[in-house]
């Protein structure tokens, strides 16, 4: 009985582990390829190790694509949107937790509507808006449609309510204003949650495609998740130069992750609505 | 709450109301500026574009249902909307169980667990774009290692009917590792006891054990990830896009691409709200029949 179990053990634990190469495997060949000489990637049987290994892709790719504009745009957005989302979406949630104004069950459920809206429909009239304002083919119309973010306000209203009543009554007596009270008390306080809410932010700034691919014309202006579909007409069919673009596009966000895999993780549940 | 009562105010406690009012608003102004102004105002005027036959600046006139009439006859549109459809079946369940499969496997491990994770989940934090580059190298018919390694000639993104069930593929290899996440957090929060008192019970077999504890104790998490899979589905564009354009012969095109091409590409801002309103009101409709429906089920 006992033999059996250990041997079922095993034979699952091997699954997992064939399972976990596989979905590597993509990864490890894009970095592959990325390192190997042009000839070499169309050579069958394919070489499962680049030999020569050669980082003429990533030079290549560096000296003649605009990849290190696109990776300053893409941080450069990415961050102004990380910090206006979490500046306005504290303070909001910090009125809707512990302001008690009419309205605030209102406002709270208008918000929380808000997170059911799918946004790609929204394309269209928001490209008008931005053509309108003149903002098309701008930073200023890359970044604002991102700032929007319910669910931001609703994870931050959940930490705001279970703080403890005295700590902000205490402050009161003291003479704090509510303001005083968010900065000097509820943010530092909740910084856990405001690094959890950034990482996410983050990547999904980072990452997002549809809109700016959209809203950006110029090369020079994209962010780098567009710029590299770019690439591909560039250089005709090149597979290490493509996939240097990729895995240099890729790095920001894995380095990220690698380092932080377990506040990740547990950000992704959080805002998710879990815990 | 303390203001049901409605107390006689002193003119003192007014102006110190008056005062919260001014400081809640003050708070409040920049996000819902924001959000009324890039969520739904959008949302509005998306609809009443549908009803004119105004270009991509948003420079048109009324013309009543004219675009709904059109838009029911579009072929093209119906089309897509198979399309669509046909992905959320080949991706939403396989992905949800994938999820769970890979989640039951990695919670029981005691080593490498780190790892294991990462593996599954590194592919969610890449930009779109990154993984259509990798997959059509690895798809490429000629020197493609997936065609190598299966020893199979298959044109998998540019074949009518293996072009679907690549992007599928490809989505799930992408997100299962989000997924995953949820469902282990979900199996996480399972109390410990529960499976000590079915074991006591003798509920030895996993299955057994799975049926009548996991399972149904997972449902709130089962039914979050398969409510946010057909939320994002339905919007599919990006993958679609940049695997297939919509080939071959507009085979893959889905409607969020059909909108783009109608308004971007076409420059008809009227036609493709309608198609945008169309979808809209699927995403809602779906939205409220399976939380209704979810949640009969085991709540």
């Amino acid at each position: 009985m006992k033999t059996k179990h250990t041997a079922s053990r095993i034979a699952i634990d091997i699954i997992t582990v064939i399972l976990a190469v596989i979905w590597i495997f993509p990864l490890y060949w894009a970095v592959n390829t990325s390192l190997s000489l042009d000839t070499n990637t169309i050579k069958v049987p394919p070489m499962f190790f680049p030999k020569p290994l050669l980082f003429d892709a990533f030079d290549y790719v560096i000296k003649n694509t605009s990849i290190i504009q696109w990776y300053l745009n893409s941080v450069l957005t990415a961050l102004v949107i990380v910090v206006v989302v979490l500046f306005i979406s504290m303070m909001c949630a910090y009125a809707l937790s512990q302001i008690n104004f009419p309205g605030h069950k209102g406002t709270f459920f208008a918000i929380l509507a808000g997170f059911m809206i799918p946004t790609a429909t929204n394309a269209i009239p928001l490209f008008m808006l931005m053509n309108d304002l003149n903002l098309v083919n701008t930073y200023t119309g890359l970044i604002l449609p991102q700032l929007v973010s319910p669910i931001a306000v609703i994870v931050y209203k959940q930490f705001f309510d279970q703080m403890p009543a005295e700590l902000s009554d205490a402050a009161k007596i003291d003479g704090a204003g509510e303001y005083r009270i968010l900065f000097s008390i509820f943010m530092p306080l909740n910084w856990g949650i405001t690094w959890s809410l950034a990482i996410v932010q983050f990547i999904w700034a980072w990452n997002n495609f549809f809109w700016p691919f959209i809203i950006i014309n110029d090369t020079p202006k994209m962010t780098i998740p567009v710029g590299i579909t770019q690439v591909q007409s560039w250089y005709g069919i090149a597979y290490p130069k493509q996939l240097a673009s990729a895995v240099l596009a890729a790095l920001p966000t894995m380095v990220l992750y690698l380092i932080f895999q377990k506040k990740v993780n547990q950000s992704v549940a959080l805002t998710s609505g879990l815990k | 709450m303390d203001n049901s009562k409605k107390p006689v105010l002193s003119p003192m406690a007014k102006k110190t109301r008056n005062k919260k009012w001014i400081i809640a608003v003050s708070m409040l102004l920049p996000f819902m500026l924001v959000y009324l102004l890039f969520l739904i105002y959008p949302t509005f005027r998306v609809v009443l574009l549908s009803f004119t036959d105004s270009d991509i600046a948003g420079i048109g006139k009324f013309i009543g249902l004219d675009n709904y009439n059109t838009l029911i006859h579009d072929e093209l549109f119906w089309s897509s909307l198979w399309h669509t459809l046909y992905f959320m079946l080949l991706c939403v369940v396989p992905n949800t169980a994938m999820g769970l499969i890979l989640a039951l496997l990695l919670v029981r491990l005691k080593k490498g667990r780190e790892i294991a994770q990462a593996c599954f989940f590194l592919p969610y934090i890449l930009p779109v774009s990154v993984v259509t580059v990798i997959w059509i190298w690895l798809f490429d018919s000629n020197y493609g290692v997936v065609n190598f390694l299966l020893h199979t000639k298959i044109q998998w993104l540019q074949d009518a009917s293996w072009a679907m069930p690549s992007v599928s593929f490809v989505t799930i290899w992408w997100t299962v590792g989000f997924n995953m996440l949820l469902f282990i957090a979900g199996l996480e929060s399972i109390p410990k006891e529960y499976y000590e008192a079915a074991a006591l019970d003798g509920a030895d077999s996993g299955l057994k054990v799975f049926n009548s504890i996991t399972w149904p104790l997972l449902w709130p998490v089962t039914s979050l990830v398969l409510v946010l899979q057909i939320l994002a589905q339905w919007q599919i564009f990006n993958q679609v896009y940049l695997l297939t354009g919509g080939g071959p012969a507009n085979k893959t095109i889905v409607v969020l691409q059909y909108m783009y091409v109608e308004s971007f590409q076409n420059g008809k801002g009227g036609y493709g709200a309608t198609i945008s309103t169309a979808l809209f009101i699927l995403i809602l409709a779906t939205s409220v029949f399976e939380t209704k429906l979810l949640k009969k089920r085991y709540l």
